[in-house]
């Protein structure tokens, strides 16, 4: 145990001057251990230290290995990785002056110190592409594909032009209500790209960008909005409530956060099943306020659950700053706190959030534990098609994020310069999903709605005397009084 | 109904409101109203309100519901320096507007945002009532209102009790906009008041109408009991009335008989009431006489009102959204047939939502509309 002690002292020594969690990563890669994306590198800007900090690291073998470890039972865990936070500037001290307590020793001091309310410095974001999409001096970041990166952009810009143009549709009667993720197209489809099929999605509501890269059609999403009967859902919930079995993507539920604890289940599940997958579930800054957050990442360091929480903190929670719903330094620093490994990402920056998702996953399935990403963003649209935003923020500070921090202009600036992508291409792709996206709505206007029984459908796994009775009843009524009853519900 | 000239009608389908804010949200907008029920409101004012508006001199003006609300907490914050007014988005006015202008009058240290968090913002209130404040807060969606269950039924409602009256949190009060919309689907639509009813300690009201919605607010705020007060939200916008400006309280505990009649007897409360009394409309052209009683206070309720005029009636219908099995109808059908069994002509009938999930397609299907109320009481009428 002394061992581990010392050398994980040594990581942390290492880790407190370089801060950014990113070292934990470079860490593992040159573990011995096998790694799921074997071929995987990181580029950077600077080669030389970039070599340099790895040898560095990879002198202390055996921590690596610790990192890397894959444990299924969890129950010793106490004194390896999370012994790392445990160690404090006075450890040769600690290390004569320890007590016993029920959870381990712990030194004491004749200090009478309080800890501070918050860390002095805030935690910085990692970030790969400056507002013009070049590489910053010195990044660091796994290498995206020609092919990968023009999917990514296409998707990017097909979530735009669908949230465009479905909130139109609403302003104009034809949907009772739409959400748009204006502003966090990065964070949908970085993610989504970073992910394998296998990994289960989580959802709060706005984030259909992952299901759009898994698949799920412009066609299936109309058909969700106008509830109609090719909806999966059976026109049961409210428009942009989406959940697709088929493509691992629980449906949404209205109520925050409630799905946080849910995901460590899912977690657990996969965990016991031996599955190379992670749960993936999504927050935004508001929802962590809720108590199932916090029952959601305890459940999860306790129970060593392989999910990643990833929260969206776009600043607002409909008019709610984010000054309003948390103090320290935001979201990132409640991780330690529950025993969970944390980074901050800027969230507007493709290679930025893809770099850290792809790393967060590999170490989450690898090593069997959570992980918490906070992606710094800004919601650009209102908060629904219920809200008016311009009543609480100034117009300037959201005209700033749609266009200086725009995630999709910075990545086109990127894949554009990369040879990748073309003026052309940009016309041609927009014009094509515009009428994609109106073809579907126009579809889905025409389509009938789910059948009267579908009302009934599903409370349980069958029809209990109360509802047979009800429908019967129900039916009769139509029958009495056609005109009290929307047509395009077959009955 | 003398008042109905006071009143102006209004169809459901005639608002558009883009201001009507709401997270997953609520416009009440054309197109969700399918044309088909009409949730005009009549229901308002009695007699005697009347005249106290009258005695006012005109100190009144016409308000929708969510401005009566407003109205209230404008009142309560002024009349009592210790009130203080709370919730998630409640800084800007809140979601439906019901706090709109407060902040700005009665400062931020008494009108606040909070974190998201509803048992949070509910323990929060039952720690500031406790120290003899008026803590009124608001839950966004009673639909939402399910993370402060434990606070509110564990903790509010036994706070008194259980430290035999040393400590109580009467000053608390909890607002939460209830309901139907027309197109809110599972989780902006739901009727969970008789969840509250079921714990003893807790008062449950609610308004029908601008002019109660003002005085039963400022009445449960002063109440030194903790209540639940919900809000028809369909009604923020669509309902219009006179509304005295004055600082008036309506009774709790007291319910309303709002159309008198001989042959049956209708119980609701809320919104469901304007529905019902256009089923009473149209049961008197066919010659049935329906006497119309608006509860306002679910607990303790005013069982001896209902009971009067079932033994008048001998007939009783009760009609709410929430899920028939379990609804708070259950328990007034039961009350009334324990106390009016010799009298009774027929059996109690419930019309009420349907045991399903709030389903958003098939909303005027689950609802207990115009037609199925009328039905139940011609088919009561002729047992
Ligand atoms: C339990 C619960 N309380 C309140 C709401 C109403 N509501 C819906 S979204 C929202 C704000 C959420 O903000 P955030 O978590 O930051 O997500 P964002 O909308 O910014 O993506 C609120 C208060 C809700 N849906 N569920
Ligand atoms: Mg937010």
């Amino acid at each position: 145990m002394a061992i581990w002690f010392a050398r994980s002292r040594n990581i942390t020594h290492f880790l407190r001057t370089k801060i950014s969690p990113f070292e934990i990563i470079v860490n593992q890669r040159c573990s011995n251990y096998s790694f799921f994306h074997a071929n995987s590198s990181f580029k950077t800007m600077a080669g030389e230290s970039y070599s340099r900090k790895v040898t560095e690291l990879c002198m202390d073998k055996s921590s690596a290995a610790i990192l890397a470890f894959r444990r299924p039972e969890s129950a010793i865990a106490g004194g390896q990785i999370e012994a790392v936070p445990y160690t404090t500037d006075d450890d040769e001290d600690d290390e004569n002056q320890a007590m016993e307590f029920p959870g381990g020793k712990v030194g004491f001091t004749l200090e009478m110190n309080f800890i501070s309310e918050s860390p002095g410095k805030r935690i910085p974001c990692y970030r790969v592409l400056d507002d013009d999409g070049y590489p910053l001096a010195g990044s660091r970041f796994e290498q995206v594909d020609e092919e990968t990166a023009v999917r990514m952009y296409k998707s990017m810009v097909t979530l735009q032009i669908m949230d465009t143009i479905f909130y139109e549709a609403q302003r104009q009667g034809r949907i009772s209500f739409y959400l748009t993720s204006m502003g966090e197209e990065a964070i949908n489809i970085a993610t989504a790209a970073a992910l394998t099929s296998d990994d289960i999605i989580v959802p709060q509501y706005r984030e259909p960008g992952i299901l759009l890269w898994r698949g799920f059609t412009l066609e299936e999403f109309a058909n969700q909005l106008f509830g109609t009967k090719k909806d999966i859902g059976k026109g049961r919930q409210m428009p942009i409530h989406y959940g697709s079995n088929e493509h691992n993507y629980f449906t949404v539920s209205s109520p925050l956060a409630t799905q946080l604890p849910q995901a460590a289940g899912i977690a657990y599940s996969l965990k016991m099943d031996n599955k190379e997958a992670c749960v993936v579930a999504f927050t935004g800054d508001g929802a962590t306020s809720e108590g199932d957050f916090h029952a959601g990442m305890n459940f999860a360091a306790v129970m060593d659950a392989p999910v990643m929480f990833i929260c969206r903190n776009n600043g607002w929670a409909i008019s709610t700053p984010t000054s309003e719903q948390f103090r320290s330094d935001g979201v990132v620093v409640k991780g330690q706190a529950y025993g969970i490994r944390s980074i901050r990402v800027d969230g507007n920056d493709t290679l930025a959030v893809y770099s850290a998702i792809r790393a967060a996953r590999e170490m989450i399935i690898r090593e069997q534990k959570p992980i918490l990403v906070e992606a710094l963003t800004y919601r650009v649209g209102h908060h629904s098609t219920s809200d008016d935003s311009t009543k609480y923020r100034p117009l300037n500070e959201i005209e700033h994020w749609k266009t200086a921090r725009s995630p999709l202009a910075i990545f086109r600036k990127w894949v554009q310069r990369n040879g990748w992508w073309t003026d052309k291409e940009e016309i041609e792709l927009r014009g094509s999903i515009r009428k994609q996206v109106l073809d579907a709505i126009q579809a889905a206007e025409k389509t009938e709605k789910c059948s009267l029984e579908d009302m009934f459908t599903d409370v349980y796994d069958r029809l209990p005397s109360n509802l047979q009775e009800q429908e019967k009843s129900l039916r009769e009524t139509v029958k009495r009084h056609k005109q009290d009853f929307p047509t395009d519900v077959p009955v | 109904m003398g008042s109905s000239s006071l009143l102006k009608r209004i169809g459901r389908l005639s608002v558009i409101s883009s201001s009507c804010l709401e997270s997953s949200g609520i416009i009440i907008d054309g197109k969700s109203g399918r044309g088909s029920l009409l949730r005009g409101l009549s229901t308002a004012a009695t007699e005697q309100e009347l005249r106290i508006l009258q005695q006012q001199n005109k100190s009144s003006s016409s308000l929708n519901l969510f401005s009566a609300i407003n109205q209230a907490l404008h009142i309560a914050l002024d009349t009592d320096p210790r009130a203080y007014v709370f919730g998630e988005d409640v800084g800007f006015g809140g979601v439906f507007r019901c706090t709109t202008g407060l902040a700005d009058r009665f400062g931020k240290r008494r009108v606040f945002n909070t974190p998201l968090c509803e048992q949070g913002i509910v323990g929060f209130a039952i720690g500031l009532a406790a120290m003899g404040n008026r803590a009124i807060a608001e839950i966004q969606f009673a639909d939402y209102i399910f993370p402060a269950f434990d606070q509110i039924v564990n903790e509010a409602a036994k706070f008194r009790y259980r430290s035999g009256n040393q400590f109580n949190c009467g000053g608390l009060t909890i607002r939460a906009p209830y309901g139907a919309v027309g197109h809110g689907g599972h989780y902006h639509s739901q009727s969970p008041e008789a969840f509250f009813c079921h714990v003893p300690g807790i008062k449950v009201v609610i308004p029908r109408s601008p002019q109660q919605a003002k005085g039963l607010l400022l009445s449960c705020i002063r109440d030194p009991n903790p209540v639940v007060f919900f809000e028809p939200k369909w009604l923020y916008r669509l309902a219009v009335e006179e509304v005295p400006e004055k600082d008036y309280m309506l009774p709790l505990s007291e319910a309303e008989v709002i159309r008198e009649g001989s042959d049956i007897t209708l119980v609701g409360w809320g919104a469901q009431l304007s529905v019902m009394e256009q089923a009473c409309v149209e049961a008197e052209k066919d010659g049935i006489s329906c006497e119309l009683i608006d509860l306002k206070t679910l607990i303790p309720w005013d069982k001896e009102t209902v009971e009067a005029s079932v033994n008048k009636t001998g007939r009783l219908l009760v009609s709410h959204e929430a899920p028939i099995t379990g609804g708070f109808g259950a328990e007034i059908s039961a009350s009334i047939v324990e106390r009016c069994f010799l009298r009774l002509e027929a059996p109690v009938t419930r019309v009420c939502g349907l045991d399903t999930p709030f389903p958003l397609v098939f909303e005027p299907f689950y609802l207990p509309t115009k037609n199925k109320i009328l039905d139940a009481i011609k088919s009561t009428v002729k047992y």
